[in-house]
């Protein structure tokens, strides 16, 4: 093997989030995902290294891409998968999140990826459980894979994050995929700009490493990234913004916004998409659009995310 | 340090493994080289020049990522971690004669590694293992179709095989 060069070793058996990884770790794990990708592509699309490994899908909300992703993830790698979900669990009878995961921990679960909707709570799990613990989004916390596969659909393309400037527009109050991508997208060199009405900014935005423009008109012509968010309703509490037709008008991603943009801009979004509420169709399915590159690259990140923490889980027998 | 092959040697051993590919494999199948990563990948693409010139036709040559393949995976690996990296075959392995490619041949467990991984991406005719150096230690029953030189090196040595394109000179020591 090889043995001369300096190794960087992978060690931690649980993702919770990109706010603690160093650029080295975020870096460490995309290139790992290279690896992974073509799995997906060969004849036999399955590989070996979680043989005989349980995962458990334990979703408190719903999901569509990132559950599905994660099972696929897992049976490529050859473990074996428990879907969990609130509604059909016993958790409608009350049992708590913690008694739900020692249970399930005790058939022998060896990971446990948890989506949920009060942050910190894969921390909390982490705390108590022996088994690995993988983020699929908390509260208005992180979303750490989501982060992942749109830093790596901006690199396959791009080739570096370092210099290039990234609006993220919309509701970053209530998006933990925004988190996540200020995080790791500024550690790796990258001008974040976030852009959305005053009433849909966190708190606290000062102490975040970003700028803020409240019009996306000021942004549009130099940006070289643009992540749109989808407006959530489900959390919206209260009128952040007068009407749709008015959000639309001043931070939707129309035909005519993307004639002032680079012609190479990339334009994302993590899904579900509010057609022609956010973006319009054209744009989410245009040449510039890489929103479903996005997904079949979270298949890759999220496989080599499985093995890491399986692999660092190892160092601890 | 001893050097059991050096630049000019190294150069011969391939010239030679070349040689007797060739004149035992049949014309009527197409031959692929396919190193393990990564001294195997490197010798991998000088083979397939040496292959091409006495074939008088282009012998394709692939790097074979082998790490999700191994056998020690789940058991702590010190300050050796794998990491995983990509599988390069640009092309069908389907009924080709496939050359496995790999520096040391020791234990038998990459070569058992990189023989499940290649049944994953096609059926090839068959596959033939070439190695520069068949150190003695094996823990699986598999041997050489081609090998350079034998090592009897003591399981407490570790025999490096030093190429230009990954540590900036051709030699084989034994330390």
């Amino acid at each position: 093997m090889n043995r001369r060069s300096k190794k960087f070793k992978w060690q931690r058996k649980h993702l919770l989030g990109l706010r603690d990884l160093s650029a080295e770790e975020i870096t460490y794990i995309l290139d790992t995902a290279k690896g992974f990708e073509q799995v997906s592509k060969r004849s036999v699309k399955k590989a070996p290294p979680l043989r005989g490994k349980v995962v458990c899908n334990l979703f408190f909300e719903d999901s569509t891409r990132t559950r599905n992703s994660f099972a696929l993830a897992a049976s490529r790698l050859s473990a074996d998968i428990i879907e969990f979900t609130k509604k059909s669990s016993s958790v409608s009878k009350g049992e708590t999140l913690l008694d739900t995961a020692k249970n399930l921990e005790a058939m022998g679960i060896d990971i446990v990826v948890i989506r949920h909707s009060a942050g910190g709570a894969p921390k909390f799990l982490s705390r108590s459980i022996n088994a690995c613990v993988v983020n699929a989004g908390d509260g208005f916390c992180e979303h750490p894979t989501q982060g992942l596969l749109d830093i790596y659909t901006i690199r396959k393309i791009k080739g570096t994050l370092e210099g290039l400037k990234i609006a993220i527009v919309g509701d970053i109050a209530h998006s933990r995929v925004a988190r996540s991508n200020i995080w790791a997208m500024s550690k790796l060199g990258a001008e974040v700009i976030l852009v959305g009405p005053p009433t849909l900014m966190p708190a606290q935005v000062s102490r975040l490493p970003v700028s803020v423009s409240y019009t996306l008109d000021e942004v549009i012509e130099k940006v070289d990234v643009i992540n749109m968010l989808r407006i959530q309703f489900e959390r919206l509490g209260g009128n952040p913004f007068p009407s749709v037709r008015e959000y639309s008008h001043y931070f939707g991603l129309t035909v005519e916004r993307m004639k002032r943009a680079k012609p190479d801009i990339l334009v994302m979004h993590p899904g579900p998409i509010n057609r022609g509420l956010e973006i319009e169709s054209e744009v989410a399915d245009g040449p510039n659009s890489v929103i479903l590159e996005q997904v079949t690259n979270g298949l890759a990140v999220r496989m080599a995310v499985l093995f890491l923490v399986n692999q660092a889980a190892a160092q601890w027998k | 340090m001893k050097v059991i092959l050096s630049s000019e040697q190294i150069k011969r051993t391939l010239d030679d493994l070349a040689n007797r590919i060739i004149s035992e494999t049949s014309d009527e199948f197409d031959i692929a080289v396919i190193g393990i990563r990564s001294r195997g990948e490197i010798l991998a693409k000088r083979l397939s020049r040496r292959l091409s010139k006495k074939r008088g036709k282009d012998i394709p040559y692939g790097t074979l990522d082998i790490t999700l393949y191994r056998d020690d995976l789940n058991s702590p690996q010190g300050g050796n971690q794998p990491q995983v990296r990509t599988t390069e075959i640009g092309f069908d392995i389907d009924n080709k004669i496939i050359i496995l490619v790999d520096d040391v041949l020791y234990t038998g467990r990459s070569t058992r590694a990189a023989m499940d991984a290649l049944v994953d991406l096609g059926r090839p005719k068959a596959i033939k293992l070439a190695v520069l150096v068949d150190r003695l230690g094996r823990e699986f029953p598999i041997q050489a179709d081609y090998a350079g030189i034998k090592s009897d090196a003591a399981p407490v040595k570790s025999v490096q095989v030093n190429l230009v394109e990954s540590d900036g000179k051709d030699e084989v020591i034994v330390e």
